[in-house]
């Protein structure tokens, strides 16, 4: 998932990566800093490596090997990984023996021995930190036994372990003996949640939810049935969906979760075993014995991290965390420097990509007078038009120094694709991707008027956007290049038949020439972009998605079905760290009216839509008068939040004594806790039950919350807790410590024997049964607290109109949960705050932020290019099925009633080829993969007498 | 590349390229700021480029 973000970062004209640096000193103010950074040493030049890898192969010395977390060893001279960007070799000093072997070998002469450690100066406007996080080191928790016992290892080393790249190449084996192990057990909570032993009193949010994935893919590594067994205080799956996930590893693959803390391990010398010593919930001490424990460890801000943070004056919490304001969460003490990811605050990979995406608003904010000062156009010449022309092609071969040359006979391929239909030019390249290459393909084109060029080297997933940009720059159509992969799929896999990998060179060669030849230039349609903005909702995630757009500069509608701005936050008082709520509220109701950008309609409700990314035309009736708006716009953030689950459970609606948290925090603001002798609070009202699988996030700290209000408003009032996980992730965990110390008792119940409420003129009497006594206490109580869930708003008409998706509990899904947490599937359009599920105000601000810098990206292009790569359909012959339509993962096939006739949109068509492929009739072509220019491919493999 | 006379820089410096580091620079480098993406390890990419697969969807990390 990762590689494509690699390569785009590694490729983008507009951004600089700086390896091997770190900054020295900031200077200047908002908008003008003077950063200097300290380069240190590669001792390979990036410009000059090609990443053949040469100089690894023939490097003497081992070395730890850092990317497998030292489970196996790597050569002093390395590549972190094989999909590194850039895809440069380095030299590690420490081990390097000077040998000069690799210096010998490196055929584009980019070693560098005498490299050494340089300053440089650079002016930014903004800068933002995310220097993320490291696993927390258990080697000094000597109850594990980790680094004594080889059998104990940490996640991360078992993700290693379990990856196809690591040091066991994916087979599920422990250290020691390399056997497979048949019974695990992980360990939470190493490094987190311990104020104890590692002063780590915070929930580092991720572990429960890897420790469930380790184990189900260890399950599918495995050959037998292999136990596993997570040990743990609470399992904590509070994203969205997560809860499904966790019920899938316990019901239906089997995986074992068990409530203890676990006392000690030790090894059993003869087999390596280790017996794991655990209290079980009614405190006696029990053993078990696994093949193999794993430790989940937890996050941890490094050290050079602290001092990055003091270098550059910006104030961090007592956990090295970068502190942060509720209201402002990507804002650090100093002004115009950002923070993100786990440097802000433990998190994973979805909500850091948030953060990241809000840092990028806000920091942008502050610089939109100057965006594109700084930035670097490519000048593309005039295309040549070669349609009419007989192919021409020439065909460029790669030895990628010896990695294909060392292997496959290069010039005989070469010799052998000069004399292939149609081609006018062959040659052999050192290295085809190197910068000189490029300039002479580009001389070879216009000196044998080349019209379709084939590079033989290696994949067109990591190269073929830069020959196409070759081809480009010299007046021809991109898409009149094809790549033949004889390296990965061929020198590299056939290292020891040589000479049948020249054949299968050849092969690949000739299938290449055979496609290039029909191939056809194609153009991508460019649409301009109206740069006004529609938001729809005007809670606080939508007031600062429209503030996020509206202070880059663009025009924004935002509409808010009811009279007035502020959505559920009207009904809240406090965040759990004290911010007051209706302040912020107010203060965001006013910047939103006072933007000149921002054009507010309350009382609005959309009635019509249409359109494509960057045009959209949306109708709304406007305020009690139902005024028709025609509002156009090139992006939409839909931001419709959700509400407080209404309980049906435990007689609420019928005793004026059961309230829900929101209500209850009504009652503290209003009337305090003064009178209240004991309350009871029952979690998971709503949420993690049969009508809602899902857990709800934010009741488990509301609750902590508000317990805490009453005890420090009065510390003789009882407060009960009845839970069946407590999930106070993050720096939150540190309000449950403090509850638990202010005396609210904390009482863990089965979700198959909740607990049971009997109104009483005396009080209300709860009765639930303690897992620890394993007996029934009753409570007499004045008031009962619901955590009641949250709940989508009805958005059905809205859906109906607009055509988006929701899953079964109402809330819209996102284009990937993983990468693409705010984009919605469809292009153009973007989701932010409780609309997208259950979550804090503060996650809603990072959310509407990331939202604005997601549409920022769309707004401010003038215009789009939209791909070349789109379905056609021949309407002449199509009989009109449907099977498009139904086939199709986007719905993008419609059938036009008045014309009857298909018609596939290309402005939103993804190009995926799925229409083509299914279409019984072959009326549905995609370009660039006509069945004309793969059916050809395999003639010419043919051809070649297989 | 930056400012003279006081006026404001068009460049962003992001400090960290593991997921969260390169997020950021794409979605700046897409609205039209200039970014300098800086990280002390030899390669972009970060803890995620360690994992091996992902929750919820179990997808290759990589």
């Amino acid at each position: 998932m990762i590689s494509p973000k690699l390569v785009e970062v590694g490729r983008h004209l507009n951004v600089n990566i700086i390896t091997n640096s770190e900054i020295k000193s900031v200077e200047g103010e908002p908008g003008n800093f003077t950063v200097t950074l300290v380069n240190h040493p590669r001792y390979i030049d990036p410009v000059k490596c090609t990443g053949c890898g040469e100089c690894a192969r023939h490097c003497p010395v081992t070395a730890v090997n850092r990317y497998n977390k030292g489970l196996d060893d790597r050569r002093a001279t390395f590549i972190e990984y094989p999909q590194a960007v850039p895809l440069a070799f380095g030299i590690d000093t420490d081990t390097c023996i000077g040998c000069g072997l690799c210096e010998n070998m490196c055929v584009a002469k980019a070693i560098r021995y005498d490299d050494v450690e340089r300053e440089s100066v650079l002016t930014v406007g903004s800068i933002i930190l995310a220097s993320g996080s490291q696993g927390y080191d258990p080697s000094k928790l000597d109850f594990l036994g980790y680094g004594k016992y080889p059998n104990v290892v940490t996640s991360e080393e078992f993700e290693r372990i379990l990856s196809a790249s690591g040091p066991y190449r994916g087979h599920l084996c422990r250290p020691l003996d390399r056997e497979e192990p048949k019974k695990i057990a992980w360990l939470q909570c190493v490094g987190s949640r311990d104020t104890n032993k590692c002063g780590n009193g915070y929930c580092s949010s991720v572990c429960c939810m890897y420790a469930v994935k380790e184990a189900m893919i260890a399950k599918e590594h495995a050959h037998c049935d292999l136990d596993c067994v997570v040990f743990n205080m609470d399992i904590r799956t509070f994203g969205k969906d997560y809860e499904k996930y966790y019920l899938r590893a316990k019901d239906k693959d089997g995986v074992r979760f068990v409530k203890a803390r676990v006392h000690t391990i030790t090894e059993i010398p003869e087999t390596g075993d280790l017996i794991v010593r655990f209290a079980n919930e009614s405190g006696q001490i029990q053993e078990e014995t696994f093949n193999m424990v794993v430790l989940s460890v937890g996050l941890q801000i490094p050290e050079t991290s602290r001092e990055l943070a003091q270098k550059l004056e910006i104030d961090v919490n007592k956990y090295n965390f970068v502190a942060t304001d509720p209201f402002t969460p990507v804002q650090t003490s100093r002004a115009g420097i950002y923070t993100c990811g786990v440097f802000q605050g433990p998190k994973d990979i979805p909500s850091s990509i948030t953060e990241a995406s809000a840092a990028a608003c806000i920091a942008g904010a502050d610089l939109a007078e100057a965006r594109g000062t700084d930035t670097k156009v490519i000048q593309i010449p005039d295309q040549q038009d070669v349609t009419a022309e007989t192919p021409r092609i020439g065909v460029f071969v790669c030895n990628c120094g010896i990695n294909i040359g060392g292997i496959v006979n290069v010039p005989e391929v070469t010799a052998y694709a000069e004399k292939l239909p149609y081609v006018v030019y062959a040659d052999q390249n050192l290295f085809t991707c190197s910068q000189d290459t490029q300039d002479k393909i580009k001389e070879k084109i216009i000196e044998h008027k080349l019209n379709r060029v084939v590079v033989a080297s290696c994949s067109p997933k990591t190269h073929e956007q830069m020959f196409m940009e070759t081809l480009e720059a010299c007046g021809l159509n991109r898409y009149l290049f094809e790549m033949a992969n004889i390296r990965n799929q061929n020198s590299w896999i056939h290292s020891k038949s040589p000479a049948l990998a020249t054949q299968k060179a050849k092969d690949l060669v000739r299938m290449a020439v055979a496609r290039s030849a029909t191939l056809k230039q194609l153009n991508e349609k460019v649409i301009s972009v109206n740069k006004q903005a529609l938001v729809i909702g005007g809670g606080v995630a939508g007031m600062n998605a429209a503030l996020g757009l509206g202070k880059q500069g663009f025009r924004v509608v935002l509409l808010e079905k009811e009279s007035s701005l502020g959505g559920f936050s009207r009904y809240l008082h406090h965040t759990i760290e004290g911010g007051d709520i209706q302040a912020y509220l107010n203060q965001l109701v006013a910047e939103v009216l006072s933007c000149d950008n921002i054009e507010v309609l309350t009382g609005a409700r959309v009635v019509d839509f249409s359109g494509y990314k960057g045009n959209f035309t949306t109708d709304v009736l406007v305020g009690p008068q139902t005024e028709k708006r025609t509002i156009q716009h090139g992006i939409i953030i839909v931001a419709t939040g959700a509400k407080e689950y209404t309980p049906k459970e435990y007689a609420f609606g019928q005793d004026p004594r059961v309230v829900t948290q929101v209500q209850f925090g009504d009652i503290l603001e209003e009337k305090g806790a003064k009178d209240m002798s004991a309350v009871v609070m029952i979690q998971c009202v709503g949420s993690r039950n049969a009508e809602n699988e899902n857990c709800s996030r934010i009741c488990c700290q509301n609750a902590v919350k508000n317990a805490l209000i009453v005890k420090k408003q009065n510390p003789d009032t009882n407060v009960f807790v009845l839970y069946r996980d407590i999930r106070t992730y993050g720096l939150m965990e540190d309000y449950y410590t403090e509850a638990r110390n202010l005396g609210v008792i904390f009482i863990r119940f089965e979700a198959d024997n909740p607990p049971q409420v009997t109104p009483s003129p005396e009080g209300m009497l709860v009765t639930v049964k303690d897992h620890i006594l394993q007996q029934n206490l009753e409570i007499q109580a004045d008031i009962v607290v619901l955590s009641a869930g949250v709940t989508a708003e009805d958005t059905s008409d809205l859906c109906s109109i607009m055509k988006f998706n929701r899953n079964p509990e109402g809330f819209f899904i996102e284009a990937h949960v993983k990468l693409r947490p705010v984009d919605m599937p469809g292009e153009g359009i973007f989701l932010c705050g409780t609309a997208h599920g259950p979550k804090l105000i503060t996650e809603t601000i990072s959310q509407a932020q990331a939202a604005a810098s997601r549409a920022t990206t769309f707004l401010s292009k003038s215009e789009i290019k939209l791909s070349a790569i789109t379905a056609q359909v021949d309407t002449e012959h199509c009989v009109k099925c449907l099977t498009c339509v139904r086939s199709c993962p986007f719905n993008v096939p419609v059938f036009n009633t008045e014309k009857q006739v298909i018609e596939i949109d290309e402005a939103i068509c993804h190009g995926c080829g799925v229409c083509a492929g299914v279409c019984p009739r072959q009326t549905i072509q995609l370009n660039y993969y006509e069945d004309d220019q793969i059916l050809c491919k395999i003639d010419a493999l043919l051809a070649g007498g297989m | 590349m930056g400012s003279v006379n006081g006026k404001k820089s068009g460049s962003v410096m992001v400090v960290g390229a593991g997921i969260a580091g390169m997020q950021a620079s794409l979605d700046l480098a897409n609205s039209d700021y200039y970014v300098h993406l800086v990280d002390k390890l030899p390669t972009v990419g970060g803890m995620m480029a360690r994992l091996d697969k992902t929750f919820p969807t179990n997808d290759c990390a990589m």
